[in-house]
C-alpha cells in the first residue's frame, strides 16, 4: 500500500499551464545523462561534474578556453562551394548553407594566433557541427596556410582534431588533402617548429590517417574516440562485438599512439608548459 | 571468360562463335570466313560499349575477376625479382607485396597491393585490404630504395586498409601518416599506378609521388561508392549514382589535374589482353623513371610539395 492514492487518472496539467524550459539552459551529459546547467558546465570546464565526461565543444569554446585574453582569427575569407555539382538526398550546397546557418562557422576549421602563458601559439581547431567536422578543400588550404604562417612567425602550431574524416562531397579532392597537409607538416617540420597535434572526441578516418597522427606530441581529452575506422565499419566487417574501451584516448595511449592524456582542467596549463619548454628564448 | 552485365552483346557474340567453332571441328564446311566476321562483330562492339562506360561500370571493370594485379605486372616488367618481407616490427602483410626488381637494367623498388587470382588467394592476400605492417613494409623498401638512390614505383589496387580490431591496435592511421609524410620528402622519385581500385586511405598510403597515373578503367576516391550509397542514402541500392557523384573515373581525375596521365587499356580492358597492358605500363614507368632521373633531387622535392600543395578548390572573398 503507499501513502498517496491518486484520485483521478491522468495528467491534469493543462497545455498552457505548462513551463518551456528555454533551449540552452540545460544540457544533458552524454556521459551519465544527469541533466546539468550550461552554468555549472561552463564552470567546470565544459565537462559534467558528475562524471567528467568532456562535453563535444567548438573551436572557439578552446580558443576562450586556452588563450589569455585576446586571439586573432586568420584566413577567414575561406569558403567551400559544390564545385563537383555533388547531390546526394540534398545537394552539398544546401549541406554547406544549413552547416553555415546552424554553426556560423565558414567550415569545419577555424585558425587563431594569440598566446597561452605570454608564448604565442596558432591554433587550428576543428568543429564536430560543421558537417561532422568533414576534411574537405578549405580544412587543408587553412592548414596549408596556418603552416606557412608558422613557419613565417616561427610559432608553434596546434591543431586540435575532431572530425568524422574526408568530405565525401568532394571526392577525390578531400583525399588529397590528407596528402596536402602532411606534405605541409613535413615542411614545418623541416624548419624545426614545434606541432602538437591535439585530438579530440571523435577524431577518425582521413584525419587521423594525416595530420592528427603526425604531431611531435599527440595527445587527446580522455575517452575521445579516435580510430581510423569507424567503430561500426570494423563491427559489420569482423562481425564480432568490440572489447570495451576500443578506440578511446586511454587505449591508443596503452597501444603507444599518444604521449599523454590530458583533462580539459589542465590542458592550459599543460600546453603552457610545452610553449616554455620548446621556446628558445 | 567473365562477362560483366553490360557485356552482354559481346558474350552472345562468343556463343555465336563458339558455335561456328563445333561446326568447324567437324570439318565439313569452311567457316573461316564466317569467324573472322563474328570477330570483328566482337572488337567493334567492345569499343563502342567501351567507349560509352559510365562511372559504376568502370567500377565493375576495375574489379574484374580476371584483371591482372601487381604480381602479374611485376613479374611481367622485371627481368628479375627479388620479393622482400616484413616490416620488422610486426610481421608481413600478405596484402601489400615488393621487392627489388631489374626493368631493362634499371634496378627498381618496385611495390603494390596485392589482391588473390582465386578464392583461397584472396583470403590469403585478406582481399588487397593492407593492414600497418603492410605500409610499414612499404615504407621500409622505400627508404632502401633512398639509400641505395634507386626509383620507387607503387602499384595501387586496393578496396581500402583493413578495418579491424588489430589493425586499429597496431596504428592503421599511423602507419598511412607516417607513409604520407614520409613519401613526401624521399629524396627519390616515387611514381604510382592505379592499376585497379584506388580507395581512400588504404590507396594514397602508398599513392604520394612525384607522378601519380591511372589505368584507364580504374577508379579514385575517398570512398567506394557502395559505402557512400550506405552513408548519403542510408542503403546500398545508390552506388552506381554515387559512382557518378563522385567522380572517380581516370578521365574525370585528370580533367581534376588530380592525377598526371591517364594510361590506355587494350579493348575490351586490361583482362583482355594482359601482356599488352603489361607492355603499356612497362613503357609509361620507362619513360617516367628517365624523365625523372634528370631533375635534381631538391628540385623533385620541391615540384612534389607544390604539387600537392595546390590541391583543393575554394573560394575567397
Amino acid at each position: 500500500m503507499g501513502w498517496f492514492k491518486r484520485l483521478s487518472e491522468g495528467i491534469q496539467t493543462s497545455t498552457t499551464q505548462k513551463k518551456e524550459a528555454p533551449d540552452g539552459l540545460w544540457q544533458q551529459c552524454r556521459g551519465c545523462g544527469k541533466t546539468n546547467t550550461v552554468k555549472e558546465l561552463s564552470n567546470n570546464y565544459l565537462k559534467c561534474p558528475d562524471c567528467n565526461h568532456h562535453v563535444r565543444i567548438g573551436s572557439f569554446d578552446y580558443f576562450n578556453l586556452l588563450f589569455d585574453g585576446r586571439y586573432k582569427e586568420l584566413f577567414k575569407s575561406i569558403f567551400s562551394y559544390n564545385f563537383l555539382d555533388f547531390e546526394d538526398v540534398k545537394s552539398y550546397d544546401e549541406r554547406l548553407e544549413s552547416a553555415n546557418e546552424k554553426t556560423t562557422l565558414n567550415d569545419a576549421l577555424t585558425v587563431a594566433i594569440g598566446k597561452i602563458k605570454r608564448k604565442p601559439i596558432i591554433i587550428a581547431a576543428m568543429d564536430f557541427a560543421f558537417i561532422g567536422g568533414s576534411m574537405g578543400s578549405v580544412v587543408g588550404e587553412k592548414i596549408s596556410q596556418a603552416v606557412d604562417y608558422a613557419i613565417k612567425n616561427k610559432t608553434p602550431l596546434m591543431i586540435i582534431s575532431k572530425s568524422g574524416g574526408a568530405r565525401m562531397m568532394e571526392s577525390a579532392f578531400s583525399l588529397m588533402q590528407m596528402a596536402k597537409t602532411s606534405v605541409k607538416l613535413a615542411e614545418l617540420s623541416r624548419e624545426g617548429i614545434p606541432y602538437f597535434s591535439f585530438l579530440t572526441d571523435p577524431t577518425t578516418g582521413g584525419v587521423t590517417a594525416s595530420f592528427a597522427m603526425l604531431g611531435d606530441l599527440n595527445f587527446a581529452e580522455p575517452n575521445a574516440l579516435i580510430g581510423f575506422a569507424g567503430p561500426r565499419v570494423i563491427k559489420e566487417t569482423i562481425k564480432k562485438d568490440l572489447p570495451e574501451g576500443f578506440q578511446r584516448s586511454e587505449f591508443l595511449l596503452e597501444h603507444g599512439f599518444l604521449d599523454f592524456i590530458v583533462d580539459r582542467q589542465e590542458l592550459k596549463d599543460k600546453i603552457g608548459d610545452l610553449l616554455h619548454f620548446f621556446s628558445k628564448s | 571468360m567473365v562477362f560483366l552485365e553490360f557485356e552482354e552483346p559481346i558474350e552472345k557474340l562468343y556463343g555465336q562463335l563458339e558455335k561456328i567453332m563445333d561446326v568447324a571441328d567437324q570439318g565439313e564446311i569452311d567457316v573461316q570466313d564466317k569467324i573472322s566476321e563474328i570477330e570483328s562483330k566482337i572488337r567493334n562492339k567492345r569499343k563502342e560499349i567501351y567507349a560509352g562506360l559510365n562511372g559504376w561500370q568502370k567500377v565493375q571493370l576495375s574489379r574484374h575477376p580476371e584483371r591482372p594485379y601487381t604480381l602479374y605486372y611485376i613479374n611481367q616488367i622485371c627481368k628479375s625479382f627479388t620479393e622482400i618481407h616484413g616490416d620488422r616490427y610486426f610481421g608481413d602483410d600478405k596484402a601489400i607485396v615488393g621487392g627489388l626488381g631489374k626493368i631493362d637494367g634499371q634496378s627498381v623498388v618496385i611495390l603494390g597491393h596485392q589482391k588473390g587470382v582465386n578464392t583461397k588467394m584472396r583470403q590469403y592476400r585478406n582481399f588487397g585490404m593492407a593492414n600497418p605492417e603492410g605500409y610499414r613494409k612499404a615504407l621500409r623498401l622505400m627508404k632502401l630504395a633512398e639509400k641505395f638512390d634507386l626509383p620507387v614505383i607503387c602499384l595501387i589496387d586496393t578496396p581500402g586498409a583493413f578495418p579491424g580490431i588489430e589493425a586499429e591496435e597496431r596504428g592503421q592511421a599511423e602507419a598511412i601518416a607516417r607513409n604520407l609524410v614520409e613519401m613526401a620528402q624521399l629524396k627519390v622519385p616515387i611514381i604510382c599506378y592505379i592499376i585497379g581500385e584506388g580507395a581512400s586511405g588504404g590507396a594514397i598510403g602508398i599513392g604520394l609521388g612525384d607522378r601519380v597515373y591511372m589505368l584507364e578503367f580504374t577508379w579514385y576516391s575517398v570512398i567506394s561508392p557502395e559505402s557512400c550509397s550506405s552513408i548519403l542514402w542510408r542503403n546500398w541500392d545508390h552506388k552506381a549514382e554515387a559512382a557518378e557523384q563522385l567522380k572517380l573515373t581516370s578521365e574525370d581525375m585528370l580533367g581534376f589535374g588530380l592525377i598526371d596521365g591517364v594510361i590506355s587499356e587494350p579493348n575490351g580492358g586490361a583482362h583482355s589482353n594482359p601482356e599488352k597492358m603489361a607492355k603499356l605500363l612497362k613503357k609509361q614507368i620507362k619513360k617516367d623513371i628517365a624523365e625523372l632521373s634528370e631533375v635534381t633531387v631538391k628540385k623533385r622535392i620541391d615540384t612534389r610539395l607544390k604539387k600537392y600543395n595546390s590541391m583543393g578548390r575554394f573560394k575567397t572573398k
